[in-house]
């Protein structure tokens, strides 16, 4: 039995689409740690982003445009959150937890405020699937991958990108530096603060993408609290994945499997959908233990930078 | 030769301390030039106002003739002035090329891994230090990473080489390959100042001498024309010692045993194999220069550090696998050297404070609970008999000053009624009436019969104080001298790891 | 004193400017403010029904917040209370429900005992643990136990052994033996009040007039000083989340002994971060916790009656918490304000100087 759901196209297929929304905060979140700033807010940039996707979609007619004002929201977002804690130097942690507070209060406000208490209108533009013309036509890795939410796609060549970007360019390798030691990187006349504006904004923008995929992707609606968790198993994904691109995409697959893996049980006797779900956290506990290959957290990451110490 | 480097009547004041006071320097082309001093001297603030860290309250620094103003070490670094830091600026998750190109990487957009690890092979050959680039820093050994902070100045282009006590780190092998690099560099013109307090080293290696000594710059010389002795007396000084009172007394029994104590922090051996003896009724002082093992010598005795070998023997009991706080309880009192660090919890108040080493115990705690009627009425009477002010003793340690901070604790550790106290750097920072009062404390002490090991780098102090001095260097114990006849100069060789004896 | 008026300055001002930030976005979005904010007093405060739901709303707050303030007086951060206050439920309603024939009060107790041991286990084993000997940073270890406690609660009332026989998923109604009983009927105001008000004297008492307490609270503000007072830094580690965990689990068994009397399938309480909120604007006090936990569940009550009356959306209250938190992490800033706010009142005064003088 358990063959047989293994050879569903439909299970792969979810896992992608369960992974997106997950891959994207966790390479946020990377970004965000990388440079040193702990960031626990993705689950309420997400929501932003979601929202304000649904609600520059509406306004323009147009999805592509929602997009846009989602990032830019995520962008402004995450650079008051950056003021915050890199120009004043408050605890990260503490005030991530108010960034999805906030969020959270503020994208129900807005929707019931702006939309009433019906929900967004049915007739918003959504963020098109795309058939990849190749891929598509060939037996179960078709539809397996080849037809996904454009979304998706921009998420695998995102994390190829972010991958390039932190590990093969001068400004990623100026990223971790801050990271690792910021005070090392002050005297090698790099500016600390603007490298960790940069990982906290990019951060930012990723999370917000990965709230734009449910509201205008998958859903087409904005719903309150719709990230559901989403942006803490993507901070589990980035831990698991040690804080690298590649590795945050592999831990998200593995969760989206999860996931799909629990929707396709569900209803089958003696499998619980609940344990299945519990796995990112213990694994998460276990790479954190170093019980399950040791993950390491960038050296400096959760510390303001105080050049005068 | 070219004068590059001119420091003129520099001067810098913290509050209460005149860090640099009107300090005058030159470097010329292609020499090596030492600046010698003890600990607190002024030199680690002259190169921090050189590498534009501190901006100086006066005076001048200029290079090539011209005068500069730098307020940030990017400015320094532009100018072509390169500083190897005491602790290096390294990350180490990253390769030796990532850690030396950082921050001028060549080209635009893609990091040129292949070139750049080949650009600093090239680099590394041209000044004869050779590394791997491809290394990760936290694999490489602490000389090797050395070379990757000097190629990393050079790579930047640096005119100028500042090395702030190079050898602290390293293995006597590595010292001898990195002054075998400064005699290459020397070579090809590139001037060095090169700040340590090790005599035999600055001897070997440097061209001139200047010796600080109490934020001044005392003198210059040239290197050949000097002797280690004549060295040893402008560091120390010859200042008049405090006079204190202090009445012949017969030692008693043994209260502390060390016997061959080895001390390991991180992974180096820090005291390698300490024995002496602490009587009643006297005061054995412990002169060394700072980095030398002391700390870590008497981190061991209190518990706060494992040994690694050796025994630690209290009133004839082995102590040395016993917790801090059995310890303090059989009668060791502590006055740690970083009173804002580990002496005090500065958010703490008063009384909290004045109870730090003793809260779990009666009087001050009765079946878990604090009682505190009896921690106010302690806190009361010793802020009264130590004069702390202001005498609030419910206000936060924080708010007091240093001096009154000191008291607090020196309070508390006397008021233990122990058996020894240790006492690292009792009055450092302190004004002279809170030195005063400190050392007629550690007194009293001595006429009680209780034991006292003092360790301080201020050899004024340990010579004013002590009964017997033991001499400590690079984590062994140079000698042991009867306090009353020994003079400054016999210390301050031992302090620099010569021994007069052996080599006379 | 001033002392005492320094403690509360800070939080004050945060909560007024927060609500200061929401009148102006009320009146962007063209509500009236004071009609919202009215409506909001009055339906936290203007009736004994109000009243006491806003009370009964503030007690797993307090239970919960004072389990954050201990982490925090030790210098942990525990963001899973929401996971150690389901265990607490969890545990308190299979011993509510499966243990039959004890008279009142030793059930309760059993009940509640049980509830605290496992938040407290949960909290202290595997985080701080992790924490005490390979450094693993509290913050991901208890927000990742926490999910778990979740999914295994929802899984012992979906598909586990506390799954009641029906069409619903919940869990059996706890026995009449064990519930916790009103202090108004027909309100949810219990007498669990008492417990959270003991709870805070209790905590009280252990941070400040305890050798514990003293340990804890010195490992917090400075480990080189606590190990030179030669206190077992590790061990105080895990046992600060553990009393963290153990006051999670209290408030769990309390919501469920008193108010909830079962297990339905829906756990997101939201206590659990509400608690940090509390926490932080208690500035970690035991007695700033009952009043912040207080304010915080007059907000999420009124905020309902706010949204029926002045057709203001009640998540403007989450929007307020927010900026609440912003302002507090943002202490420098503050620090900035107030200054500048007691510069002006100087120069006032001076003024006012100059002219009497000049009279």
């Amino acid at each position: 039995m358990f063959w047989h759901i293994l050879s569903q196209p439909e299970l792969w297929a979810a896992t992608l689409a369960m992974a997106t929304p997950l891959a994207l905060p966790a390479l946020g979140g990377t970004f965000s740690e990388r440079s040193g700033v702990t960031n626990i807010a993705m689950e309420g940039i997400m929501l932003i982003g979601a929202f304000f996707g649904v609600y520059f979609a509406y306004l323009t007619n147009n999805a592509w445009l929602g997009l846009v004002g989602a990032l830019v929201a995520g962008a402004l977002i995450s650079l008051i959150f950056a003021w915050i804690t890199v120009s004043i130097g408050a605890n990260q942690v503490v005030v991530g937890m108010g960034i999805n507070i906030f969020a959270a209060g503020l994208t129900t406000f807005m929707l019931n405020t702006i939309f009433g208490y019906g929900g967004t209108p049915p007739s918003i533009p959504h963020l098109p699937n795309l058939n990849i013309p190749g891929l598509s036509r060939i037996p179960f890795v078709g539809p397996a991958l080849g037809q996904q939410n454009v979304v998706v796609y921009i998420m695998l060549l995102l994390v190829l990108a972010g991958h390039y970007f932190l590990f093969h360019t001068n400004l990623g390798l100026r990223l971790r530096a801050v990271g690792e030691n910021p005070q090392a990187a002050d005297t090698a006349g790099l500016n600390v603060w603007n490298l960790r504006y940069l990982g906290v904004i990019i951060g930012g923008i990723l999370s917000s993408l990965g709230g734009v995929y449910l509201s205008l992707g998958l859903l087409n609606s904005f719903e309150p609290n719709m990230s559901s968790g989403r942006g803490y198993i993507a901070l589990a994904a980035m831990i698991f994945g040690k804080w690298t691109p590649l590795g945050s995409l592999g831990a998200a697959l593995l969760f989206g499997f999860a996931t799909a893996l629990s929707i396709y049980l569900k209803g089958t006797p003696h499998v619980s959908t609940n344990i299945v779900q519990m796995l990112p956290y213990a694994l998460t506990i276990l790479a954190l233990t170093g019980l399950v290959g040791r993950s390491t957290m960038p050296a400096a990451d959760g510390t303001p930078y105080d050049p005068r110490k | 030769m070219r004068t590059c480097l001119e420091i003129r009547n520099v001067t810098k004041e913290f509050p209460g301390v005149l860090a640099n006071d009107h300090v005058n320097l030159q470097l010329r082309d292609g020499e090596i030039h030492a600046i010698l001093g003890e600990n607190g001297a002024g030199k680690s603030t002259l190169m921090k106002i050189i590498y534009g860290l501190y901006q100086a309250d006066s005076g001048s620094v200029s290079l090539y003739g011209q005068e500069m103003h730098f307020t940030s070490p990017r400015q320094a670094i532009q100018a072509g002035i390169g500083m190897v830091h005491q602790h290096f600026m390294l990350i180490p998750a990253l390769t030796a090329a990532e850690n030396i190109v950082l921050g001028g990487e060549p080209g635009k957009v893609h990091y040129r891994r292949k070139e750049n690890e080949e650009m600093v092979r090239q680099l590394s050959k041209q000044y004869h230090l050779e590394i791997d680039p491809s290394v990760k820093v936290s694999d490489l050994t602490v000389g090797l990473q050395q070379r990757v902070e000097i190629l990393k100045v050079f790579y930047r282009k640096a005119k100028v080489l500042i090395l702030d006590e190079p050898t602290a780190l390293l293995t006597p092998q590595e010292v001898e390959e990195l002054i075998g690099v400064m005699e290459r560099l020397r070579l090809q013109g590139i001037p060095i100042i090169f700040i340590s307090h090790k005599l035999d080293e600055v001897k070997k290696v440097s061209d001139r001498v200047t010796v600080m000594r109490a934020g001044r710059t005392v003198a210059t010389v040239e290197t050949n024309q000097t002797t280690p002795q004549e060295l040893a007396n402008l560091m120390v000084g010859r200042e008049v010692v405090l006079q204190v009172a202090k009445p012949p007394q017969e030692p008693g029994s043994v209260v502390l045993r060390v016997d061959g104590l080895v001390v390991v922090q991180g992974h180096a051996e820090r005291v390698k194999g300490v024995t002496f003896e602490v009587r009643r009724g006297e005061i054995f002082g412990l002169a060394g220069i700072d980095g030398n093992g002391q700390f870590e010598l008497v981190e061991a005795i209190t518990g706060l550090l494992p040994a690694k070998s050796g025994r630690i023997v209290f009133k004839g009991r082995d102590i040395t696998k016993t917790s801090v706080h059995r310890r303090t309880a059989a009668g060791i009192s502590y006055i740690p050297q970083d009173r804002q660090a580990d002496g005090l919890i500065l958010d703490f108040q008063l009384a909290e404070n004045f109870v730090l080493r003793d809260f779990t115990r009666p009087p001050f705690a009765k079946a878990g609970q604090l009682q505190m009627g009896a921690i106010t009425h302690h806190a009361e009477r010793l802020s009264e008999s130590f004069d702390v002010r202001p005498r609030r003793i419910h206000s936060l340690a924080g708010n007091l000053s240093g001096g009154n901070q000191q008291k607090v604790i020196l309070a508390r550790e006397v008021s233990r009624d122990p058996e020894l106290l240790i006492a690292a750097q009792p009055t450092r920072g302190l004004d002279v009436g809170a030195i005063q009062f400190i050392h007629d404390k550690l007194l009293d002490l001595r006429r009680e019969g209780k034991a006292v090991l003092l360790v301080s780098l201020e050899l004024e102090e340990i010579m004013s104080l002590s009964d017997r001095i033991g001499v400590i260097h690079d984590g062994r114990l140079m000698a042991i001298l009867p306090g009353g006849h020994v003079t400054r100069e016999q210390l301050g060789l031992l302090m620099t790891g010569v021994n007069p004896e052996k080599e006379g | 004193m001033r002392k005492y008026v320094r403690g509360v300055l800070t939080p004050l001002v945060s909560v007024i400017v927060a609500l200061l930030i929401g009148t102006v976005v009320m009146l962007a979005t063209g509500h009236n403010p004071f009609q919202a904010y009215g409506a909001l007093l009055s339906g936290a405060f203007g009736s004994t029904y109000a009243l006491s739901n806003t009370i009964a709303g503030a007690i797993p707050l307090i239970l919960s917040g004072l389990g954050v303030a201990i982490g925090f007086k030790a210098g942990l951060f525990n963001i899973g209370a929401e996971g150690q206050y389901w265990i607490g439920s969890m545990v308190a309603v299979w011993v509510g429900y499966s243990v039959t024939g004890l008279p009142p009060l030793l059930h309760i107790t059993l009940a509640i005992a049980l509830a605290m041991l496992a938040g407290g286990l949960w909290a202290g084993v595997i985080p701080g643990l992790a924490k005490a000997l390979v450094g693993a940073h509290e913050v991901i270890t208890t927000m990742m136990m926490s999910y778990i406690a979740i999914f295994l609660t929802q899984f012992m009332v979906e598909n586990g052994p506390m799954m009641e026989k029906g069409f619903t998923p919940q869990s059996p109604l706890i026995r009449s033996s064990v519930m916790i009983p009103k202090i108004i009927p027909r309100t949810q105001l219990s007498w669990g009040l008492l417990i959270a008000v003991a709870a805070a004297f209790v905590v009280y008492w252990l941070l400040f007039k305890t050798t514990v307490g003293f340990r804890l609270r010195a490992v917090g503000l400075n480990v080189r000083a606590a190990k030179y007072a030669g206190i077992n830094v590790p061990l105080y580690t895990v046992l600060a989340l553990f009393f963290s965990g153990l006051l999670a689990g209290l408030a769990g068994a309390v919501q469920m002994l008193g108010v909830q009397q079962r297990l339905y399938d829906s756990f997101n309480s939201g206590y659990g971060f509400t608690a940090i909120v509390v926490a932080l604007l208690a500035n970690n006090n035991p007695f700033g916790v009952i009043l912040s936990a207080i304010f915080f569940s007059a907000l999420a009550t009124g905020g309902q009656s706010m949204q029926l009356v002045s057709g203001v959306p009640a998540q403007l209250t989450d929007v307020v918490s927010g900026i609440i938190i912003f302002l507090i992490a943002a202490k420098k800033l503050m620090q900035i304000v107030q200054t500048k706010i007691a510069q002006t009142k100087w120069s006032k005064h001076q003024n006012l100087g100059s002219e009497k003088g000049a009279q």
